[in-house]
């Protein structure tokens, strides 16, 4: 299978800020191992601390692992020389949008790495149009940024990583600083990149609503991956996960309840959807 | 007598050029001392607006603001008294602190209002246990905590002027499911010994269902309900077509009594929805093991 990240054995550690000697190391990944395939989407669920940032950092070589490593579309991300490779294919958004505008008019914001990497201005014309249509900020290419709302600029930080036209993009906890509005208009874009552009997609989310429409949720904790499966699989772990300092979804808690007090009702419930219709085949079974 | 009362609050932005915005519209408002109230509307709906106002943040365009029955726009010393009054914790308060040790950052507002040493140690320490910042942290630099410690030790310097009235603008917002929780049950824990009023501003119903006892809607410049939080979920439709994001589980309860299920109306907790579902259950002859 096509796998386009795979990390083997990958242990890492910041450097100490202590000067003394013999300072503690506090590894932050403890081998963890993990294939991305081509065109997943992947949730990367976690508390703080728990080394997901820290991992998605290795992904496109913003960090590299002390132990271990990490092959991204067939390069090793350890290789100096490859770094450019290695960006062009693994594009990151992160969490603050306002940290991440560097020009003063959108679409020259979406064309500031093209620029960088030399690219022919009537292609950059086109794929800065195409990767602002993509995110639907089209008609506010001529805007400046700061007139913008929060959900409106990360969509135009994606836009910046679309038209490098990876194979990847991994999204730290984009929209941990948004509004209900933009959190929905940043989840139906990367939903759209994935499903029609193909892109692999690795979500690092704190929303669980987001982690389950994913086709595959990573759950890390003090530095190791403790649970992967898809959406269904993962969330059956209510104990676990609440373990971790992780919620799952209130449907899903609200039939691990009834469960717990007897009622018979699926353990893998992760949608209104589901637990309406299940709820229903319930009351309606006693009716009869 | 209500401790915050507004009287035809209006603000306008950028009064007289294109740009022109009222962000608040003709607010009247009266919150009893005591009330933990949760402020929520979407970007945009003049919730930071209005709660800039009650300090003396912004000047308000027309209309006037009372705090414990006082104009505080009637003199310039009333005005500054307010700001010791009303304490505002800005949203991502860890970029704010400055000090060298997370005393002192604490301690910083205590001393400008010139409260004696042992005041201010008192203050601090009491302020610091609260929120849970251990002696030895106090003498650390802050910047060696972690991100949701610093936010804790943020909120406490504000937490330590003892302020009347509590402002926390989208304290939860960045943080993890367990972070959030331990907030909220700190700022909760907090208004239950102070007995002050808290006003808690958030884009999630579900956090503030969790510890307000009347809840603030705000859309479009204007008031849409000021009421329990029950009575406020009832509302369920309205509010999500306002832009806010309604608990699933609110959602769930909905659908149902339109498919003819009538279980609960003011379902937005889990074990609020599993014990009313059980009844229902119950009463329909489904029988659990409990």
């Amino acid at each position: 299978m096509d796998n386009i990240i795979e990390a083997k054995d990958v242990w890492f550690h910041y450097q100490s800020e202590s000067f003394e000697e013999d300072a503690p190391i506090k590894e932050v990944l403890k081998g963890v191992s993990l294939d991305i395939k081509r065109g997943e989407f992947v949730a990367v669920l976690g508390h703080n601390g728990s080394g997901k940032s820290t991992i998605a950092k290795h992904f496109n070589a913003i960090l590299t692992a002390n132990k271990g490593e990490i092959i991204v579309d067939g390069i090793n991300a350890a290789d100096d020389e490859k770094l450019f490779d290695i960006r062009q294919r693994v594009g990151m958004v992160f969490q603050n949008p306002d940290n991440q505008i560097v020009a003063t008019i959108v679409e020259e914001d979406v064309a500031f790495a093209l620029e960088n990497l030399g690219v022919d201005p009537a292609e950059m014309r086109e794929r800065v149009d195409n990767a602002l249509k993509d995110v639907g900020m089209y008609d506010f290419r001529e805007h400046a940024p700061h007139q913008l709302s929060g959900g409106q600029k990360q969509r135009v930080a994606i836009a910046g990583i679309i038209a490098m036209c990876p194979d990847c993009i991994v999204l730290d906890e984009p929209t941990a600083m948004l509004d209900p509005i933009g959190r929905k208009e940043v989840m139906k874009t990367i939903k759209k990149l994935n499903r029609e552009n193909g892109v692999t997609i690795i979500l690092i989310t704190h929303y669980m609503d987001e982690a389950a429409k994913a086709d595959r949720i990573v759950v890390m904790d003090s530095g190791q991956i403790i649970l992967d499966g898809t959406p269904k699989q993962v969330f059956k772990n209510v104990d676990l996960l609440k373990e971790v300092g992780l919620d799952v979804p209130q449907v899903t808690e609200l039939a691990y309840g009834l469960r717990k007090n007897g009622i018979d009702i699926p353990d893998d419930i992760i949608t209104e959807e589901e637990c309406i219709e299940e709820i229903i085949k319930i009351i309606e079974k006693a009716g009869k | 007598m209500a401790i915050i009362k507004t009287e035809d609050l209006t603000y306008v932005y950028s009064a007289g050029t294109p740009f022109e915005k009222k962000a608040i519209d003709n607010l009247n408002i009266e919150i009893e001392e005591g009330e933990l109230v949760g402020i929520i509307g979407h970007t945009g709906s003049g919730k930071s607006t209005f709660i800039q106002h009650l300090n003396g943040l912004l000047k308000p365009s027309s209309g006037k603001i009372f705090i414990d029955g006082t104009d505080i726009w009637q003199d310039k010393q009333t005005t500054l008294a307010t700001r010791f009054k009303v304490g505002l914790v800005f949203q991502y308060p860890e970029y704010q602190i400055f000090e060298e040790t997370v005393y002192k950052d604490i301690a910083f507002g205590p001393k400008n209002m010139g409260l004696s040493e042992e005041e201010i140690d008192k203050r601090v320490r009491e302020t610091a246990k609260l929120v849970e910042i251990s002696d030895e942290q106090l003498e650390k630099s802050p910047f060696e905590l972690s991100g949701g410690q610093k936010r804790r030790v943020a909120i406490a310097g504000v937490m330590a002027m003892r302020p009347k009235v509590l402002i926390l603008d989208e304290p939860c917002a960045g943080l993890d499911p367990k972070g959030r929780d331990r907030i909220l049950d700190k700022i909760k824990e907090y208004h239950e010994e102070q007995k002050s009023t808290v006003l808690l501003v958030s884009h999630s119903m579900e956090d503030v269902a969790k510890i307000a006892t009347k809840i603030l809607v705000m859309n479009n410049a204007s008031i849409v309900c000021y009421d329990e939080p029950p009575k406020v979920f009832g509302m369920a439709e309205e509010i999500s077509k306002m832009g806010l994001d309604i608990p699933q589980i609110t959602k769930v309860f909905n659908a149902l009594k339109e498919k003819g299920y009538h279980i609960a109306d003011d379902v937005y907790t889990v074990p609020y929805a599993l014990k009313k579902l059980l009844a229902y259950l119950d009463n329909k002859g489904v029988k659990g093991n409990a």
